[in-house]
């Protein structure tokens, strides 16, 4: 009886989806012949395949339901810490993956490699917004401002003074926290969907500053030229370039998960969990909520202005159009689909969602579609993110 | 001695509503105090005004903390933000539970600890010798408040996942952590079976004789708040209209009009 009412529902869903694409998919009209081409062959691939995957969707949740009963949720929540609790599992593990990176230049194409740069800054980029909406739940849709800021310095100190990597790297991390605290206070009061609105705001100024003030930002046609980081005075080939810049951001890379590993145990990154979860009682605490506010913009963007100065020395060449809104949607696609405030996952977010779309190059066209579709699964599958945060255990003597 | 908190002509403005109407209240150290009155009488909206969540209209609030370093030093807090009020040893908790959901027992009282404790960003990232003690004294703090509450059973547990009454104290360590002189105790019984209220009478009672911390609670308990209190005053419309002692305040004719209602003579 069951299975006869999952197939009628089935059927229903299916006997809809073909009228919905009956215009599109069947009908063609040919305007040279004026006649009417029905494909009907296509009405049957789109039945039967809209049949089967309702089948499947339904199976799925059902599978999730049955999962919640069984409390199966919680093991699963705990897998990835368990791993990195076993010294024995966990040490090897990160002997190989450190293996792996330092061989992955020499192993792969030069392609390969600056595909591999790109999707580390966006590491680097969602670990830095973990902090501001991960951690201390602000919503910033503005994040990449901090991004086109510290690419801008870069560009601009090493045009007109000659600034090198190495002295722009850390002075693009201090302009960005300087911003942000510039953006925080005035939006200390602010919270959920007006934050987003203002830091929206934020990301948009930045972006028309820099495309229309020609005199120093030159504008929508950008600043070329831009040198690679220097190494030691020897002029590196373009392949050893690239090789140099991968082992610069594997580096940073490991020095942001660092430093934010320990900052979320802490006693500011407790006070960033609390202020997320409920204003009123964290100030009731003796917390300070403005100060713990502005810790989070500023430490959040440290890392996007870092990440910029380190994407203008790989691109060698920027302009307004990489810093647009999207850029910071892609980023906070990357915190929410990898796990809010999980280290691990937002790093798996990042390689996710910035590998896949290049090596999927031959389906562009369907890049929003198939983005949009595993947002949408993911929210119904996996609401907390593809590697659940878990926050450390404590454990006394009874 | 001088009160440990002093209020006097408190005023609360809403618009044109007066929600808190001049009113005055005092506790002496290591005392237990009531505040009683019906529904919307103004009760929350006292202690947001003596915590900070509000900015009360008029009147003054002012402290004298029992403690040596601050000794017969009289200090006025209203206007003052609420993390500051906290610092300064008034801690609280709330009448809808308000506890951070997505942290376990022992990091809620943790989070307690931080008007005591000081780890910048720095010492945090660079975790020294001083910022691990300081973690482990966060750590073992939390634990030993815990337990004297009763709760160390629960110590990993999220702590939204824990039975009500358990959330209930909770809160109250959560409070203690901050190491107060004052517990405001926003209707602490509020829900609880009459077992758990037994057990959150012992608790206060613990939590003053053997903490000599002083307590201000809210309640609707009457039985709980008759055996537990040594002072009632009880509000109405923002207007403080009966204070005393618990058999005082029982037989109080003003007081029964307010909960009970008036007596009509119905003329046939």
């Amino acid at each position: 009886m069951i299975v006869m009412d999952e197939i009628k529902k089935s059927c229903v869903a299916t006997l809809w989806f073909i009228f919905l694409t009956f215009p599109i998919a069947v009908i063609k009209i040919d305007s040279i012949n004026n006649t009417v081409k029905w494909r009907w062959l296509n009405m049957v691939y789109i039945g039967v395949g809209s049949f089967f995957l309702s089948m499947l969707w339904r199976y799925m949740i059902k599978k999730k339901e049955m999962g919640g009963q069984k409390e199966k949720k919680k093991k699963e929540a705990g897998f990835f810490y368990k791993i990195s609790q076993n010294r024995k599992i966990f040490i090897p593990l990160c002997v190989l993956l450190g293996v792996f990176t330092i061989l992955f230049p020499h192993i792969f194409s030069m392609y390969q490699t600056t595909i591999m740069i790109s999707a580390l800054i966006y590491v680097m980029l969602g670990l830095g917004l973990n902090i501001v909406v991960g951690l201390a739940g602000l919503l910033d849709l503005g994040y990449v401002a901090f991004f086109a800021l510290g690419a801008y310095l870069y560009a601009l100190l090493n045009m007109h003074y000659g600034v090198s990597f190495w002295v722009a790297l850390p002075l693009g991390g201090m302009l960005a926290a300087l911003f942000g605290l510039v953006l925080g206070y005035p939006v200390l009061k602010l919270r959920g969907d007006y934050l987003a609105i203002v830091t929206l705001g934020f990301g948009e100024i930045i972006r028309i500053i820099s495309q229309n003030w020609d005199a120093v930002t030159f504008g929508p046609s950008g600043i070329a030229n831009i040198p690679p980081p220097p190494f030691f005075g020897v002029k590196l080939s373009l392949q050893a370039t690239s090789t140099y810049i991968f082992y610069i951001i594997v580096v940073l890379v490991i020095f942001t998960i660092f430093i934010i590993n320990r900052l979320k145990d802490s006693r500011i990154g407790r006070a960033w969990v609390a202020l997320k979860d409920d204003e009123i009682a964290c100030q009731s605490m003796g917390i300070d909520k403005g100060k713990t506010k502005l810790t989070a913009f500023a430490l959040g963007a440290t890392w996007a202005g870092m990440a910029g100065v380190v994407f203008a020395a790989k691109t060698t060449f920027i302009n307004p159009a990489s810093f647009t809104i999207w850029e910071s949607i892609i980023i906070l696609c990357i915190v929410v689909l990898g796990g809010m405030g999980s280290i691990a996952g937002v790093i798996s977010g990042a390689l996710l969602l910035i590998l896949l779309p290049e090596y999927l190059r031959a389906f562009a066209q369907y890049r929003m579609l198939a983005f949009a579709s595993v947002l949408i699964l993911m929210m119904i599958f996996r609401p907390n993110g593809m590697i659940e945060n878990v926050r450390k255990i404590y454990k006394f003597k009874q | 001695m001088k009160p440990i908190l002093e209020v006097k002509n408190l005023t609360m403005n809403f618009g044109g509503l007066k929600a808190i109407d001049n009113l005055d209240l005092f506790i002496d150290k290591g005392e237990i105090v009531a505040l009683i009155g019906p529904n919307g009488a103004g009760k929350t909206t006292f202690f947001n005004c003596i915590t900070g969540i509000y900015k009360p209209t008029d009147g003054d609030v002012n402290i004298t903390r029992p403690d040596k370093e601050h000794n017969g030093k009289t200090q006025r807090i209203n206007g003052l933000n609420p993390y500051i009020v906290t610092r300064k040893g008034l801690a609280r908790t709330f009448q809808n539970i308000r506890l951070f959901s997505s942290m376990s027992v022992l990091e809620n009282v943790m989070i307690g600890c931080h008007p005591v404790t000081k780890t910048g960003v720095l010492g945090a990232i660079l975790r020294g010798k001083s910022t691990r003690a300081e973690e482990k004294f966060i750590a073992e703090k939390s634990y030993s408040i815990l337990k004297k509450i009763g709760l160390e059973m629960y110590v990993n547990e999220l702590a939204v996942n824990l039975p009500y009454g358990a959330q209930r104290r909770l809160e109250i360590a959560r409070a203690m952590a901050t190491d107060p002189f004052l517990l405001l105790l926003d209707e602490p019984a509020a829900g609880m079976n009459p077992k758990e209220t037994q057990r959150l009478h012992d608790l206060i009672l613990k939590i003053r004789d053997e903490e000599g911390i002083s307590i201000l609670l809210i309640e609707h308990d009457m039985k709980l708040v008759m055996s537990l209190s040594e002072r009632i005053y009880v509000v109405d419309y923002g207007k403080k209209i009966g204070e005393g002692l618990p058999e005082d305040i029982r037989n109080n004719p003003v007081v029964i009009k307010a909960y009970l209602g008036e007596e009509v003579e119905i003329n046939a």
